[in-house]
């Protein structure tokens, strides 16, 4: 069945205590899309992409991951979660372990592969996001731009089908934003499905097959790149677009 | 404003600082006459001081004899009393022909120790967990015996040094474990869990020790039917090492308290299990956090041993103030504090070098970050 979601939210609702964080999220995304979320600060665009790999439970509604609904059953949140790779603002290395055991240790511990084997898929990850040399040095040796690829081929390692990006590069200085967004966009043309949240326009418009505005917990707007950045059409979508603009 | 250039600046070397042994005397001791009068005064303190523990301590001591009579001079020390004891304030009360085996547990604590404190060559995160656990084993069975043809020798034989190294062993060898184990299900998701473990940590840190000790000692046996054929002394090290573990569930609950949220999410992100992402990824860095208060807690372990002079055990300290009883050494008071002295200066050794140890591993974790 090569035209069915890979994921599902069907009338999904989050809270937080009182407070209603998703509401009534509808979204399919096919296998090979490229979605980029945006919204202002606080919408819940983190605990949408949360959800898919159950870093947050949702309450009410349905989530269907690569055929597997998101339940309380612990083996299926083992099995959605080596599906799914995720990259995360503030890197989450493993500063204790060296840049390449980061990328053997899931591999060995959860894919069970021997640690030599390992190694080898790790190394060739570490070549396509350009790191290869900086193997042996711990996560804190390394600049925030390098620290970024190599949480990116970390999770590459485990195989994933889907990868979720949460403002991968807002934590970074300008002149280390591109090196990282052209490994997301080399891995786009590969046709990994990607849910991306960020700001970053340019990379939208290069690969985004849709974007989705979200405010307060749901999802206003829904576009291709072009005519969403060009002529958004809800007045909230206008208005944060002129606010990143000014920026 | 005119549109300017400015020049580029080449690096240069920093200014001449006044160096040497003669630039670091001035600069740290007489930069200002605040700091040189405060050096001089102390000067004047050290030289008092030290002339007196000179004269005291070792021109005016008696080293040997065997009773209160070897030591006339009461301006001097009463090293008589330590020298001519020495062997049961080691030993205690374990059979002469058996110190061997008293002196493995020394030689084996050793080596344990410089495993944890020193990493050269074989000394690897393996070793040290095999020493951990190998070390009470091996103290257990050249201890007390009883397997492999060693004659079983009751712990009641314990005293002295002996008794005090025992109980700090099991105070820090038991109190480690359990406390990992307590602050894991303290900051557990599991309700139950986390609320038993709680008030266990609650209960033990709120009761005092004293309290403890005796109601373990002397109350157990009424509570269990057959808690009179527990050991005594084995109950005092349970009770030892149980509250002793509610200070350590503490330790390693700051220590978990101080691994970002992010490690956990990043752990389960690539799909690790909760056990391997807390042996492999949260564990080792919330241990490695928690080594300087770790250490402080066994050092607090090891000068709370004393406590069991309360239910009549002659540790170090105990059978010190034992041996003064002696009729052989009643005397001038000066044997008195010789012999406190004495033990006050073994109790520092261990403790200031536990605590030299942790200001080593903060220095050493300052620089890695
Ligand atoms: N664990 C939590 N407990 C309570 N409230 C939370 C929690 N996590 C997030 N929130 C709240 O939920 C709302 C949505 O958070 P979320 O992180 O999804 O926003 P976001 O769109 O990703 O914002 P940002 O652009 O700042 O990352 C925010 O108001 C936030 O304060
Ligand atoms: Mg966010």
């Amino acid at each position: 069945m090569p035209d069915e979601p890979v994921i599902i939210f069907d009338k999904v609702n989050k809270w937080f205590g009182d407070f209603h964080v998703l509401r009534d999220i509808d979204l399919d995304v096919s296998r090979g899309e490229k979605i980029v979320i945006c919204g202002p600060s606080g919408s819940g665009k983190s605990t949408l992409i949360r959800c898919i790999n159950r870093l947050e439970e949702h309450q009410k509604g349905k989530i269907i991951v690569d055929g597997i609904e998101l339940t309380d059953d612990l083996k299926n949140i083992d099995s959605i979660r080596s599906e799914v790779g995720m990259v995360f603002q503030s890197f989450n290395l493993f500063p204790h372990i060296s840049v390449l055991e980061n990328l053997v240790i899931g591999q060995h511990l959860v894919r069970r592969m021997p640690k030599a084997d390992a190694e080898e898929v790790a190394m060739t990850y570490l070549e396509r996001v350009k790191i290869a040399d900086q193997a042996d040095k711990f996560p804190g040796q390394l600049s925030g731009g390098q620290q970024q690829r190599v949480a990116i081929a970390r999770s590459l390692c485990m195989k994933p089908r889907i990868m979720l990006f949460d403002e991968v590069t807002s934590a970074l200085d300008p002149e280390m934003v591109k090196e990282v967004l052209d490994v997301m966009i080399d891995l786009a043309r590969e046709g990994m499905t990607m849910l991306v949240v960020t700001h970053e326009m340019g990379f939208a418009r290069e690969v985004a097959d849709r974007v989705m505005f979200m405010d307060e917990g749901q999802i206003i707007e829904e576009n291709k790149p072009g005519p969403f950045f060009d002529a958004p059409r809800s007045d909230r979508a206008k208005l944060f677009l002129s606010q990143i603009l000014r920026q | 404003m005119e549109p300017a250039l400015r020049p580029f600046i080449e690096p240069q070397s920093p200014p001449l600082q006044s160096s040497g042994f003669i630039g670091w005397l001035r600069a740290s001791f007489f930069s200002s006459w605040f700091n040189t009068l405060v050096t001089l005064a102390l000067l004047w303190v050290i030289y008092q001081v030290g002339g007196f523990v000179i004269n005291w301590g070792i021109i005016n001591a008696n080293w040997v004899g065997d009773s209160a009579k070897s030591c006339p001079n009461i301006d001097g020390a009463c090293w008589a009393f330590i020298t001519e004891r020495w062997r049961l304030f080691v030993y205690g009360l374990y059979p002469k022909e058996l110190y061997w085996r008293v002196n493995v547990f020394y030689l084996l604590g050793a080596l344990t120790i410089i495993a944890f404190v020193f990493s050269f060559g074989p000394i690897t995160r393996k070793l040290r967990l095999t020493m951990f656990i190998g070390f009470p084993v091996a103290a257990y069975i050249f201890l007390v015996g009883g397997v492999f043809d060693l004659k079983h020798i009751s712990p009641e034989n314990f005293g002295g040094l002996l008794l005090t190294l025992v109980i700090a062993t099991v105070g820090i060898f038991g109190s480690i474990p359990l406390g990992l184990i307590l602050a894991l299900g303290r900051t557990s998701d599991l309700k139950v869990i986390s609320k038993v473990c709680t008030y266990f940590i609650e209960f033990w840190r709120g009761v005092p020790h004293i309290a403890v000790i005796v109601m373990f000692v002397a109350l157990l046996p009424i509570f269990i039917p057959d808690g009179n054929k527990i050991d005594i002394v084995v109950r005092a090290f349970i009770a030892f090492a149980a509250f002793n573990s509610a200070y350590m569930a503490e330790v390693f609950r700051g220590g978990l308290q101080s691994i970002p949220s992010g490690q956990f999410e990043a752990s389960k992100a690539i799909g690790l299990s909760y056990w391997k992402m807390m042996g492999y990824i949260i564990l080792p860095q919330a241990i490695r956090n928690s080594v300087p208060a770790l250490v402080n807690t066994c050092i607090s372990i090891f000068k709370e041993t004393t406590i069991v002079l309360l239910i009549g055990f002659s540790d170090f300290l105990g059978i010190i103030q034992l041996s003064l009883e002696d009729p052989k050494w009643l005397g001038p008071p000066h044997i008195f504090s010789s012999a406190y002295v004495f033990a006050a200066i073994i109790y520092f050794t261990f403790t200031y070098g536990m605590s030299k140890y942790s200001l080593r591993l903060e220095n050493r974790s300052n620089v890695a970050q």
